[in-house]
């Protein structure tokens, strides 16, 4: 387990290392991305601009180039944009708290609602609330979803906001939970909606499928036969199994939400999360936060990857003896 | 339980006549039929028939005769005109004066197109990576899974926009070939790469079951080269799960391409896409919300048809089989 353990962790440096010199070479093959021009303002002389490529190391050799940005990324920790010249980490600490808080609240919406109907609906297989669930499910993994924050949110802050039941919601921002926790939840609730609409249906149908698998199964039959109550039957033996699937696809899920999904959300709802800082630096084509935020991004995804894994086989012993 | 072979049970006519039977699959399938229809001939039918407006054209003057008055298209404090049942700005006008509807036909297009070609691009190079590295092994192998650990690694999006980026300021020069930056080819490339793991990595599964089947064995015996059992024996094998892989790629693709012209490194700006239009209505969505929600509804629309249909096909080729796609 603990070879295992190292060995993972071992690839998860290897695969991030292989990212940032990804995203090093892209960056440094786009023609137009000079950043010296963009440092030198309106109007360089070809005197600042090459004093510019001087003093910011641009004249160096691509690798020195890449240690340094890495150097001052991890070991000085005092990176800073190209475009206002502002510090990068800051900028992400501070917007991580946002990030999280959204994630999370959705994640929680999204698994206590979807196991909830895909169990009820597994129960109830080919009745009504198992049909709706089918088309539910399958309309939620349709939506665009920044056009679903979108909408819901011109909806209901601004089309319906007379409307007594919507009023409390308003139109974006972030308040921190340390600040005012009721503040926190009512600005998040659009959000964290948005999130879990898209993804409460999918988990459903998954939960309702791997129970339809699992209940006919031998032990299930034994303990049945064993003269438990249906409901001890139900949450002891069946549900710990049918739940081991949801749990690798959550490690999947919540990694790409937060390394990635929140760059759609954040803007809508001006959450100005990580996910806001890297939409904006993408629209200004900044390389060193665009480096931070890549490997943040996909620090999480296989964070979440690794620890899915694990708790698979932690979960199901089946897996441990292959 | 009896364990589910690894192929397709029965083959394709099987499928089709299973497929006959679903009504979910027959109504996604006509209604997807409908939406290619009238976004390919129907598009520059309706504009010659019913409005001789194009996508592009503005319209910021003109008026429009309604129950007998005459109506701006835009009034003089830049709201345009909403959606109405008439032949001219059925879905409404921006506040360019330019007819929602015939942008919505003409930027489905580009959507299609996008979803369709990027979805073919990145099945087949999934197909080639799959069956190359679970059938060659070794070190070929573990290649080809190293480098779809790291796509797969990489937050989707983010790659997306590094790619799009890079590519988008001066386009690509690889040689001879010079793709224009604003070329359709390089949302499509991007859009392909990015979920090139999702595919290969099951067919890669599925070719390593396979490899150690008698018929394999029986191809190798007989004489045939690596070459001939890749393409005579192992592809018609993982066709049917390609095949569904096809139908919900496109689904996925579509929605990819509205999040990065969302993002402003999509489509390019001056060609409409159902991601664009609903980029550049986002910003009068209070005085104009039809510019955000019709185009978004005829993205559902069209994605869920090919869910459904995606579904209905893994379920009439391979009950047995689990494929998502993450989005």
């Amino acid at each position: 387990m603990v070879r295992l353990l190292l060995g993972r962790l071992a690839g998860l440096v290897a695969v991030l290392v292989a990212i940032s010199v990804m995203v090093f070479v892209i960056f440094n093959v786009i023609p137009g991305g000079d950043p010296a021009l963009r440092l030198a303002g309106r109007h360089p002389t070809q005197q600042n601009i090459r004093q510019i490529r001087h003093d910011w190391g641009f004249d160096q050799p691509l690798y020195t180039q890449y240690f340094d940005m890495m150097n001052h990324l991890f070991i000085e920790r005092d990176l800073i944009s190209y475009q206002d010249q502002t510090p990068v980490l800051p900028a992400i600490r501070r917007g991580i708290p946002r990030t999280l808080s959204l994630a999370i609240g959705a994640a929680l919406i999204w698994m206590i609602f979807g196991i909830t109907i895909g169990v009820l609906s597994g129960l109830y297989q080919g009745r009504w609330l198992d049909r709706v669930l089918t088309v539910v499910a399958l309309a939620g993994v349709s939506i665009p979803i920044f056009w679903l924050g979108a909408v819901l949110l011109y909806l209901l802050t601004y089309k319906y906001h007379s409307w007594p039941v919507f009023s409390w919601i308003p139109p974006g921002g972030y308040v921190p939970f340390t600040q005012d926790p009721a503040g926190w939840a009512t600005h998040l609730f659009l959000p964290w909606i948005t999130l879990a609409v898209v993804s409460i249906g999918f988990y459903a149908r998954v939960v309702r499928n791997s129970l339809l698998d699992t209940r006919h199964q031998d032990y299930v039959r034994t303990a049945k036969a064993k003269g438990l109550s249906p409901s001890r039957v139900l949450v002891r033996h069946t549900l710990r199994t049918c739940l081991i699937p949801v749990v690798t696809l959550f490690g999947l899920d919540f990694g790409a939400v937060v390394g990635g999904t929140v760059i759609l959300i954040e803007p809508i709802f001006g959450l100005e999360g990580v996910g806001q800082y890297a939409q904006e630096s993408v629209a200004h084509l900044d390389l060193p936060p665009l480096m931070a935020l890549t490997l943040y991004g996909a620090f999480f995804v296989v964070f979440f990857n690794m620890l899915a894994d694990l708790t698979y086989l932690w979960l199901d012993p089946r897996s441990r003896t292959t | 339980m009896i364990d589910a072979p690894p192929v397709a049970a029965g083959g394709f006519r099987t499928a089709l006549r299973r497929l006959r039977r679903n009504p979910a699959a027959i109504v996604s399938a006509i209604v997807l039929l409908m939406i290619v229809f009238a976004c390919f001939p129907g598009a520059p039918l309706w504009v010659s028939h019913a409005c001789n407006h194009g996508p592009s054209d503005q319209n910021i003057q003109g008026t429009i005769t309604e129950n007998g008055h005459k109506v701006p298209v835009v009034r003089n404090d830049g709201t345009p005109i909403g959606p109405g049942l008439r032949a001219c700005y059925l879905l409404g006008a921006d506040s360019n004066g330019r007819d929602l509807f015939v942008r919505i036909l003409y930027g489905g297009r580009i959507s299609l197109e996008v979803g369709f070609i990027s979805a073919i691009v990145c099945v087949t190079v999934a197909l080639v990576l799959g069956i190359l590295s679970a059938y060659a092994g070794g070190v070929t192998d573990s290649a080809i899974s190293r480098l779809l650990d790291l796509i797969w690694s990489f937050p989707v999006y983010l790659l997306a926009v590094a790619l799009a980026t890079a590519f988008a300021v001066h386009g690509i020069a690889v040689g001879p070939i010079h793709v224009a930056s604003t070329s359709l080819a390089i949302p499509i490339v991007v859009i392909a790469i990015v979920y090139v793991p999702y595919v290969a990595r099951p067919i890669r599964g599925q070719v390593l079951s396979l490899r150690r089947m008698e018929f394999i064995e029986a191809a190798v015996a007989s004489g045939a080269g690596p070459v001939k059992i890749m393409l005579a024996e192992l592809l018609p094998n993982v066709a049917s799960m390609a095949l569904v892989f096809l139908t919900l790629i496109v689904a996925t693709n579509i929605l990819t391409e509205a999040a990065l012209s969302f993002l402003g490194v999509g489509v390019p700006l001056l060609t409409p896409s159902w991601g664009n239009i609903i980029e550049q209505g986002y910003q009068t969505i209070v005085t104009a919300p039809w510019l955000t929600i019709a185009p978004g509804l005829a993205i559902m629309i069209t994605v869920v048809s090919l869910n459904v249909l995606g579904d209905a096909l893994r379920d009439a080729l391979d009950p047995h089989a689990r494929l998502r796609i993450r989005n």
